[in-house]
């Protein structure tokens, strides 16, 4: 699992969209398209390089209830794997 | 009703540098008169991303023979498309990618892991432009995949090839094995590999999957497998491909089964053939099914295999992939597998 303090970002050819004919927001990526629900596009948009899974974790706190740094982490680990996402430190 | 599309396939056109014995088109190839134009092209665009498409796959032959592929590009792009190049690299200089704007990712094909085997699977001299196409792509600071397709004449040179692949600072390599379509399939017995090439390939390819920083994708051969693929995620599922004269299919090949319904975006729209048109709803879901697809529990791993295949082989579409240990026709399957193997015929040159 990523470490709280691992800070993510996307990777190369990565882009993110809003598709209106589905009514969410998407990861875009070499082959492949993820449809994020609300909670997932948060963390996505958040992976800039400069914010750690905690500090993503703290700002989604201020929008959503019941965020923990673990789910967060664990997500960002699944974006990993897609290969959507790279973590630093 | 039919969830939306992800992705399009645009073969823009047939016409290509290359002459890969292995090439996927159908061996009736389309010329330049038959291509739709720049209009008709945007028109495709603009009501695939109105279906849901979020994808674009600019292939062909080679897209860059399309003059008004800068056109393409930016227009597809101006959607909200991923742009996705496919392309030989030959005719890709820095000054020409320039004129794309809008391309997100770029997908290089190579053929061999040095010149010679490369010249000779590709019918003309083009390793050489691939190197440099490499490096303009990479210069222009775009995620490169690099596409091989493996067959016996190259299967036991990948590691040679992963090697390239990482010099010529590929993110991705896709290593395919041939599926038996259009060239290809004429080709079938100068391209099936043995079972020790692909034992020994496999062996390769999971060491070099577990050290490499570039993601390895690996397509297994199915003929010699006693599953079918996923073809496609499912008919009419995820993906359509428009051809170079404007013919709508569910998959590259499907062209090849008679009878489908084929339809053409110059004479319905494209939302209308993605949902209600015959080709499209004729393997659909799981009703289509006979046995022992119906009653299987891995219907739902492999929607029953391919369909083009199954035309192929057996003269059946709605027949079990035969690939399938548990297909009546598998013996078939073995019997090509048994064959003696063949010199390989270069595709011909469409103008």
């Amino acid at each position: 699992m990523t470490a709280l303090s691992a800070v993510p970002r996307l990777r190369r050819g990565v882009k993110t969209a809003y598709d209106e004919t589905r009514d969410s927001h998407v990861v875009l990526f070499p082959e492949g398209v993820l449809v994020l629900n609300e909670t997932a596009a948060a963390v996505v948009g958040l992976c800039d390089g400069r914010t750690s899974v905690e500090g993503i974790a703290h700002r989604l706190a201020e929008d959503f209830d019941g965020v923990r740094a673990d789910d967060v982490a664990e997500l960002v680990t699944r974006l990993v794997a897609r290969r959507v996402v790279d973590v630093d430190g | 009703m039919a969830d939306a599309p992800f992705g399009l396939l645009a073969e823009l056109t047939h016409r290509c540098p290359l002459r890969c014995g292995y090439c996927s088109n159908p061996v009736e190839l389309a010329g330049r008169a038959d291509e739709l134009d720049t209009g008709q092209w945007r028109a495709v665009f603009d009501q695939a991303r109105a279906l849901g498409v979020l994808q674009v796959h600019l292939s062909g032959g080679e897209p860059l023979a399309r003059k008004d592929l800068p056109a393409l590009v930016g227009h597809a792009s101006g959607l909200g498309c991923y742009v996705n190049l496919v392309t030989s690299g030959l005719g890709l200089t820095a000054d020409r990618l320039a004129e794309l704007e809008g391309v997100d990712h770029v997908q290089l094909s190579v053929q061999d892991a040095d010149a010679a085997g490369a010249n000779l699977i590709a019918g003309v001299k083009a390793f050489e432009h691939k190197l440099k196409a490499a490096d303009v792509i990479r210069d222009a600071g775009l995620p490169l995949t690099v596409n091989v397709v493996l067959h016996r004449l190259n299967l036991d040179h990948v590691g040679e090839i992963i090697a390239l692949a990482a010099r010529m600072g590929a993110d991705r390599l896709e290593l395919a094995n041939t599926q038996y379509y259009g060239w290809a399939l004429r080709n079938r017995a100068a391209l099936l590999p043995t079972r020790e090439q692909l034992a020994r390939a496999g062996e390769v390819v999971a060491a070099a999957k577990a050290r490499s920083s570039m993601e390895i994708v690996y397509v297994i051969a199915d003929y010699h497998e006693a599953h079918p693929k996923p073809c496609m995620h499912g008919w009419g599922a995820r993906q359509l491909t428009v051809a170079p004269n404007g013919d709508v299919l569910p998959c590259p090949a499907a062209g090849v089964i008679e009878g489908l319904g084929i339809e053409n975006v110059k004479d319905r729209a494209l939302a209308d053939i993605w949902h209600s048109s015959p080709a499209f709803n004729a393997f659909r879901g799981f009703d289509w099914m006979k046995e022992p697809c119906r009653t299987c529990a891995r219907r739902e791993l492999d929607f029953g295999g391919c369909r083009c295949q199954a035309f192929q082989l057996t003269g059946d579409a709605s027949a079990t992939d035969p690939v399938c240990s548990l297909s009546p026709h598998r013996g078939a399957v073995d019997l090509i597998l048994a064959g003696a193997p063949a010199a390989v015929e270069h595709r011909a040159v469409v103008r």
